[in-house]
């Protein structure tokens, strides 16, 4: 149990780690000679492993049996939001500094970033819909809302996908983590049909 | 009798129960921000800076072609470069053009030209004075810098090899070797790199080949020992590290335009009204400044090359 306490903040400490180092080579100036890019990449791509992460709590608790492992998912996938809104916000405030014009027409006209602010939207509303409070009043139906957190990491992946240039190494492994993650939860839902 | 004592802790002082009974877990919170902290410092000294080569270039004039504007630092001109050859990070020029053994260059002249022939660099570079040419360089990812190059006039070059009146295009190729270029080892687009210039653009004054750059020969992750500097196009038409210069009546297959060629065109001219499928153009940061800018049409050099594109359409040939 103590060690688990210990893990659980360890995890938190670590995820914190890129938002903390981001302000530190801010000090120093060792943004890149393209700060708001590299700002950009770094909470966008942390939110998508964080995001990955939350996703991977379910099959290891059913591998290993450790049931306390659900504890970790709510804190996992409001970190995910917490670099996503980050990440957001270096687009709105650091990239085109509140220019509304701009920024609409690009979601309306770049398929990319339609999918990025897709994502926000289902995040926040599993963010919001994360509370004790909330999950008695949805009762049953916020399983149903949680499953949402699937589609969210999909426009995720090809969020990141519809970016990239040429070298696509990175979001072909996201794209194959993801199936990974999808493949144990429909391997075991046919288990549970067969028995 | 019994006289109270007053104890020797204040009541105020005492460590609350709550906090007391939670002290395994400050510790612990305490020791995971102190691991945090350890990993932080170690991956924050992994920024390394760009290595310029060093050599001076004597004997350079200047050239009215030059824009006034301020220029990026050396650092940023050096490291922060797209050159996939080196690996598809911004950084891994700077890192692993090392690699790159420019001493004994050569550069192959063929196709439909007077005399084929493979010149050593000296050789080849000789005949022309050098110039610096400080110019806007827009990249296609809606990033731009000011670089001062030096480098020869490509029309002056291409007029010594005299093409024969077949010729239509200039074809440029990259060096193909994975042991000094070892992002080729990766089929992210197809290698060796090429480009090409209708003959017009190429013998436009603007158009350069360039060996250095802030008053030095060119560094590797800039593209040595020799480039092309084409300022009113998409920085990727600027072809580094050219081994083979080809004359030819066909519009050469770019590497772009074949990777992707809904993307990426042959002529791939800066043009703010001309989108790229997936961002704007309208637009560009300057590395170095917080607002963007506006991108201007040819990258500001319009007055210049324009007329190269009278009665073209620009959308349809991006």
């Amino acid at each position: 149990m103590r060690l688990f306490a210990f893990a659980r903040r360890a995890i938190f400490g670590a995820a914190l780690l890129p938002a903390a180092s981001l302000i530190y080579w801010a000090s120093t100036g060792d943004l890149t000679a393209n700060p708001i890019d590299f700002i950009t990449d770094t909470t966008g791509t942390t939110a998508l492993v964080l995001l990955m992460l939350t996703l991977t709590v379910t099959p290891l608790r059913r591998v290993t049996g450790q049931n306390q492992l659900i504890k970790l998912r709510r804190m996992l996938g409001l970190l995910a939001f917490f670099y996503a809104c980050l990440h957001l916000s270096t687009w709105v405030v650091l990239d085109w500094f509140f220019d509304f014009e701009s920024m609409i027409a690009d979601v309306i006209d770049r398929p990319f970033i339609t999918l990025g602010m897709t994502t926000f939207l289902l995040l926040l509303s599993l963010a919001v819909t994360s509370t004790a409070g909330m999950i008695r009043r949805l009762g049953r139906r916020w399983q149903q809302v949680h499953r949402l957190v699937y589609l969210a990491a999909m426009t995720a992946v090809i969020h990141f996908w519809w970016v990239v240039k040429a070298d696509f190494r990175e979001p072909r492994l996201w794209a194959l983590a993801l199936s990974v993650l999808f493949g144990f939860r429909l391997w075991w839902a046919y288990q549970l049909r067969r028995t | 009798m019994l006289i109270r004592r007053p104890p020797d802790i204040r009541y105020s002082e005492v460590t609350p129960k709550a906090l007391y009974l939670r002290r395994r877990e400050f510790i612990q919170t305490a020791a995971a921000a102190t691991i945090g902290a350890a990993a932080l410092a170690a991956w924050g000294g992994t920024a390394a800076h760009a290595q310029g080569s060093g050599r001076k270039l004597p004997n350079v004039r200047k050239s009215p072609f030059s824009t006034t504007e301020k220029l990026n630092s050396f650092d940023d001109v050096t490291g922060y470069n797209n050159f996939y050859e080196f690996g598809t990070e911004k950084d891994d020029p700077a890192r692993n053009a090392h690699r790159l053994a420019t001493s004994k260059w050569t550069v192959r002249v063929d196709g439909l030209v007077k005399t084929p022939k493979t010149y050593d660099l000296d050789e080849f570079i000789k005949p022309h004075a050098l110039e610096e040419r400080i110019y806007r360089l827009r990249c296609v990812e809606a990033w731009s810098m000011v670089v001062p190059w030096i480098g020869v006039p490509l029309a002056d070059v291409i007029k010594r090899l005299e093409p024969q009146p077949g010729a239509k295009f200039v074809e440029f190729t990259t060096l193909l070797d994975m042991r000094q270029m070892p992002g080729q080892r990766v089929p992210v687009i197809e290698w060796p790199y090429v480009e090409g210039l209708r003959m017009d653009e190429a013998m436009h004054p603007l158009a350069i080949l360039a060996v250095g750059l802030y008053g030095e020969v060119l560094p590797n992750q800039n593209g040595a020992p020799i480039r092309l500097v084409v300022p009113w196009k998409y920085g990727f038409k600027s072809i580094k590290s050219i081994v083979r210069i080809r004359f030819t009546d066909a519009q050469p297959r770019t590497a772009w335009a074949v990777s992707n060629p809904r993307e990426y065109g042959f002529y791939s001219n800066v043009n703010p009204t001309v989108d790229h499928p997936r961002w704007s153009q309208a637009t560009e940061r300057r590395l170095g400044e917080f607002r963007r800018r506006k991108t201007e049409m040819f990258n500001g050099y319009g007055g210049q090359v324009a007329q190269l594109y009278a009665g073209m359409d620009l959308r349809r040939n991006y």
